[in-house]
């Protein structure tokens, strides 16, 4: 089976000037258009034995002495192709800031505390309807360098690897509300029509009574389209 | 319902704890190492070594490269290619462990997969700056022969073929293919719409 192209109406372009790393980082020629062969087709598999026991909880993969400071949360959502077929049985891997902005990352030099009982990273596969859910701590906005006074919004970076390397994905999910969106050129780099995509959404029903938030984040990977694209 | 595709966005600088956390010595089990072939798996054993260069010519310290092959024989280990449990045949290395900033994956030389295509890997490159993954290809610099029927290099401007040619080179600790990778620029390397 094929795959549907990459819809550049949905993308961010390789050069995005308010963006300064991509200035010298983004290719400047067109992309050569390659017919997809069984290379293109095909992809590693990461089924549920991949996974360790703590994976998919963030919250409790990083413990040394105690529990990660910050606020619960629990994220889950479908992953689907452009028809709304579940994409099963795939790798969903997730890594974030704690809660005081901190990355473990060891080139962060931000002056937040780290946490000693967060690592930040953990990964899920989705189940027959396409759906993940993992457990973590609500990221924090971290400063960066890219204009004076810059700051990230909250975020949690996604890593998507669908049935094939045509389908991977790397994202990012932000969280409703968030007045850093507007100044973020890196959400704002992203075509108007489509960054409201990259928002979670608060849900009450997802929310776990006296334990954590809960955040919907629904995810449509490159597939099959069963009809022809629209605008 | 509509369903659009996901918008990408950048790898970011602090990925390593997530994607690639072994070789950059955090406590989380790696999915994924530059090391795709150990020594149980049969076939021609070869070193992939290069750098990523931006516009600047300066090499990157913070991309993440994919790679995804065939086995020595030709095969996927994939539904749809013909299934070889012992070789996964993805690799995944960051270029922020090295002094010099290359990245490197320990495997065995793909096999032609039969379809008329030269023996190839397929390749995702991530980095800060780089909002949306872009995709390209190694050949290999000793299959002249199969190089000049492959049909995804005819389709890539003569002058630009090169940019898609790891060049062999034979050292005592074994054959490495070094392939560098030009964001920009002069050299920029061919980048496929995949
Ligand atoms: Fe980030």
């Amino acid at each position: 089976m094929s795959t549907s192209p990459r819809d550049w109406s949905s993308h961010p372009p390789y050069v995005y000037p308010d963006y300064k790393s991509t200035v010298l980082r983004g290719p400047t020629r067109p992309l050569i258009p390659l017919k997809h062969t069984l290379s293109e087709r095909t992809g590693p598999v990461y089924g549920h034995d991949s996974l360790g026991a703590l994976d998919n909880d963030l919250t409790r993969n990083g413990r040394r002495n105690g529990e990660p400071l910050g606020e619960r949360i629990v994220v889950t959502g479908r992953v689907t192709d452009e028809a709304g077929r579940p994409v099963r049985n795939t790798l969903v891997e997730v890594w974030q800031a704690n809660a005081a902005g901190r990355y473990v990352h060891k080139v962060d030099q931000h002056d937040a505390p780290l946490d000693p009982n967060f690592l930040g990273g953990g990964r899920c596969v989705t189940d027959d309807e396409g759906r993940y859910r993992f457990y973590s701590i609500k990221p924090g906005a971290y400063p960066w360098g890219n204009h004076h006074n810059a700051w990230r919004p909250n975020h949690i970076h996604f890593s998507l690897l669908g049935p094939s390397i045509a389908t991977r994905l790397v994202t990012q999910m932000y969280f409703p509300g968030d007045p850093l969106l507007d100044l973020d050129p890196i959400f704002q780099g992203t075509p108007e029509a489509a960054r409201s995509r990259l928002i979670s959404k608060f849900s009450i029903d997802v929310t776990e009574p006296s334990f954590a938030l809960g955040y919907v984040f629904d995810i449509v990977l490159r597939g099959a389209s069963a009809t022809p694209m629209e605008v | 319902m509509a369903f659009r595709q996901t918008p990408s966005q950048t790898v970011g600088p602090y990925f390593a704890y997530g994607l690639t956390p072994q070789q950059y010595g955090y406590d989380f089990a790696s999915i994924a190492t530059p090391v795709v072939a150990d020594e149980t798996v049969s076939g021609q054993r070869i070193r992939i070594v290069g750098r990523v260069f931006d516009g600047a010519g300066a090499p990157v310290n913070d991309a993440m490269i994919e790679i995804w092959q065939a086995d020595g024989q030709g095969r996927y280990a994939a539904p749809g290619g013909a299934s070889n449990a012992a070789f996964r045949g993805f690799g995944r290395c960051g270029t922020g462990t090295d002094p010099q900033n290359r990245y490197f994956f320990d495997t065995v030389k793909p096999g032609a997969v039969g379809d008329g295509q030269a023996p190839h890997v397929a390749v995702t490159v991530f980095m800060r700056g780089l909002l949306t993954h872009a995709y390209t290809r190694i050949y290999f610099s000793d299959e002249a022969e199969a190089n000049a029927g492959d049909p995804v290099l005819a389709s890539v401007p003569a002058e630009r073929r090169d940019t898609l040619i790891a060049k062999r080179e034979e050292g005592d600790s074994g054959i490495v293919y070094r392939f560098d990778i030009h964001m920009q620029g002069e050299r920029e390397t061919v980048f496929f719409d995949v």
